[in-house]
């Protein structure tokens, strides 16, 4: 039974991250129709970042944050002038297309560099012990994080001129141009925010899990289902369809063989878009 | 006199490749430059260069009066399976390979061993060690490794003399090699008198194991064996130690062979691996060069030690090598004749191939070894603990004696 317990809890821990890498991709999905498929790579972007400030630079791992989180915002208005400012308006195949080129060529110089090495960063915090169980520290930190960023996010959508702007954006472009807000401008914006919590989601799992060059599909593919789950363009929803993900592996793992809990998953994700095609907790275009 | 001209630029220009022809030998291969299996695949592919440069440093394969020059022909198969059959037609037919090296991991070996069948070439495995391609009646692929039922048989060997009453996770990874090592580990584990109280494989693009910890521990095991390759095997490594699995023996397939497993630090220490070569062996060869001799010129020329993927595949390069001279020509079916009479030991080890119909080209003679990642003047390094004649160190149990 504890045993059974201290899956739920890991799950939800590693839920809470789940969800903060999906928001990213939600968040982009959101505002402008566009289906990021550079998000697997970004994350291992920030993962990489984490490595590189905290090896080479000797940075504390939890320090490097705010460098990844400005950094990615920097990476991902380019990223919008690169491969999303001439789809925007265009069938979804296009921006897909786009993104998915550069994602190919992100991932090229990625393996040229440093091929599919593995890293780790070492990362030693006190756990928290139920009797022969352990959750590490790093994975505590990691969700509260997750949590505080989540919250952050939505204060920022919900409390701010720029955050209302985004939503009136996601909600109705053209009436949102009408009324005077420069709508390109908060496109590049969404995507720089976008990008940045899918690195600072990459630097959090990068103090969890060793990673290689080619660890963003994994990745990838859980914020696609956590995102069903949550409701397109949902970034609140998102972290709610994290902690499902994780429950759901946590619950599902102590009774079947682990080799089905991939299986489960997704035929919840088939069931999910059956039945609700927009998501569970779809509130489309009002972020 | 311009048309005598061209006719004579033409013949030399078709001479002289034919000529080149004649004196060197083509040698086809695919190598996953990218994608998943890159870290492996490129040991496999720097122990085959290597041995081409020296090869053709010291004058070529020598052979019915001639010194043939080694020349390669590689393409990158990206990990995927589904490029290596093309590929493998292409090095056959375009190319014009006049033998091939396997690809690295069974999966892509199995892929490319139905070309080689096809078209009659002769295709040193060093990548592949799944027995399944070997039963099939194949007659020009040949095994230099040993096979994936024999990789934990020493672990549990050891393990057993340590502790005859261990109880065992086995825990692995949802591919074919995984499979059939841990397939063949089990029934070992039950005849040594383990208790294997769990048994389950694991989806390759697992990233979080955590839950699959929780239940290694739920079930009272004490020993792990199991893994699959680079990044799940490390990642498991390190969430048994973040999680505090308390596991007195740790195996795993594939991932601790490399030095960069040192990076996960006190989840490194006391984890070991089954190897086919590790540098601390020594053998006597019979033909090529010493242990320390392909070491410090491993060393040298990719400022990187070698491992056993680098070493298996210097030998697939010697043992081809080594067949060629033995027949004394390059025609097919005198090579494989030599194969099949093959019986030489390299600084890789004791080579010999199954004759058997049933099961021809498999490695017969090749022995792993088990080796621990210990502390050393404050460094991890892998030291070799099993069989005990070879050991350059002693085993270490329970894992946390080595902390």
């Amino acid at each position: 039974m504890l045993g059974i317990i201290a899956s739920l809890i890991d799950g939800v821990l590693v839920g809470l991250v789940y969800g903060l890498a999906a928001m990213g991709l939600t968040l982009i999905w959101g505002v402008m129709d566009v289906i990021n498929l550079t998000h697997g790579t970004m994350i291992v972007g920030g993962m990489f970042a984490l490595y590189l400030l905290a090896t080479a630079l000797g940075m504390p791992p939890y320090l490097t944050l705010p460098p990844v989180l400005i950094g990615g915002f920097v990476v991902g208005v380019a990223l919008y002038w690169v491969a999303v400012h001439r789809m925007i308006g265009r069938p979804p195949l296009m921006s897909l297309l786009s993104t998915f080129a550069v994602n190919l060529m992100l991932i090229g110089i990625g393996t040229g560099l440093w091929g599919t090495a593995l890293f780790n960063v070492s990362v030693s915090l006190p756990g928290l012990s139920i009797g022969r169980y352990t959750f590490p520290g790093a994975h505590i930190l990691a969700a509260a994080l997750a949590a505080l960023i989540a919250g952050l996010l939505y204060l920022f959508l919900h409390k701010t001129r720029l955050g209302k702007a985004l939503r009136a954006v996601a909600n109705n472009r053209e009436a949102a141009e009408l009324v005077g807000i420069p709508t390109t401008k908060l496109l590049a914006i969404a995507v720089g925010c976008g990008v940045a919590l899918a690195g600072v989601s990459g630097m959090l799992i990068g103090t969890l899990f060793p990673f290689t060059v080619l660890s963003g599909d994994g990745y990838q593919l859980k914020s696609f289902v956590v995102t069903v789950l949550g409701g397109f363009g949902n970034p609140v929803g998102a972290l709610m369809g994290g902690v499902a993900l994780g429950l759901l592996e946590g619950a599902v793992t102590p009774f079947v063989p682990v080799s089905w809990t991939l299986v489960i998953e997704f035929a919840l994700f088939v069931l999910v878009l059956i039945a609700f095609p927009n998501g569970i907790f779809a509130r489309r275009g009002a972020l | 006199m311009n048309r005598l001209c061209l006719l004579a630029a033409a013949a030399t220009l078709f001479a002289a490749p034919a000529f080149a022809q004649d004196d060197t030998i083509t040698i086809g291969m695919t190598n996953s430059l990218t994608g998943p299996l890159n870290v492996d695949s490129l040991g496999l592919q720097r122990g085959e260069e290597y041995w081409r440069d020296e090869v053709n440093a010291a004058g070529g394969i020598k052979a019915g009066g001639k010194s043939y020059k080694v020349k390669f022909v590689t393409y990158d198969d990206q990990s995927v399976g589904g490029r290596v059959q093309q590929l493998y037609t292409r090095l056959v037919n375009q190319d014009h390979a006049q033998f091939l090296f396997s690809p690295y991991s069974s999966g892509l070996t199995a892929a490319a061993a139905v070309i080689s069948e096809q078209y009659g070439k002769i295709m040193i495995d060093a990548g592949g060690a799944e027995k399944k391609p070997f039963l099939l009646g194949n007659k020009y692929l040949f095994m230099v490794i040993t096979q994936a039922d024999d990789y934990l048989a020493g672990a549990i060997k050891a393990l057993a003399q340590k502790n005859p009453h261990a109880r065992v996770a086995m825990v692995y990874s949802d591919d074919p090699f995984s499979k059939t090592v841990l397939a063949a580990a089990k029934g070992q584990a039950k005849d040594a008198g383990l208790d294997v109280v769990m048994d389950e494989s694991y989806a390759p693009s697992t990233t979080d194991f955590g839950p699959i910890v929780n239940k290694i521990i739920s079930s009272n095991a004490d020993a792990f064996l199991g893994g699959g390759h680079y990044s799940d095997g490390a990642t498991l490594a390190r969430q048994m130690y973040d999680q505090r699995a308390n596991m007195k023996w740790i195996s795993i397939l594939v991932a601790p062979g490399d030095d960069k497993f040192a990076e996960l630090g006190g989840a490194a220490l006391g984890v070991t691996v089954p190897s086919q070569w590790e540098p601390q062996v020594s053998y006597k060869p019979d033909f090529g060069p010493t242990t320390a001799e392909f070491a410090k010129g491993f060393e040298a020329k990719f400022h990187a030690k070698a491992d056993y993927h680098a070493a298996s595949g210097y030998a697939s390069g010697a043992i081809l090598q080594h067949a060629i001279e033995q027949a004394q020509s390059i025609e097919p079916e005198k090579v494989v004749a030599a194969l099949n009479a093959t019986d030489v030991t390299t600084f890789f080890g004791r080579v010999k191939f199954s004759t058997d119909p049933a099961s021809h080209g498999l490695q017969v003679a090749h022995q792993m070894v088990l080796a621990q990642w210990q502390k050393s003047d404050d460094k991890l390094v892998r030291q070799v603990v099993w069989p005990q004649q070879a050991a350059s160190a002693p085993l270490i149990y329970p894992i946390s004696a080595s902390q």
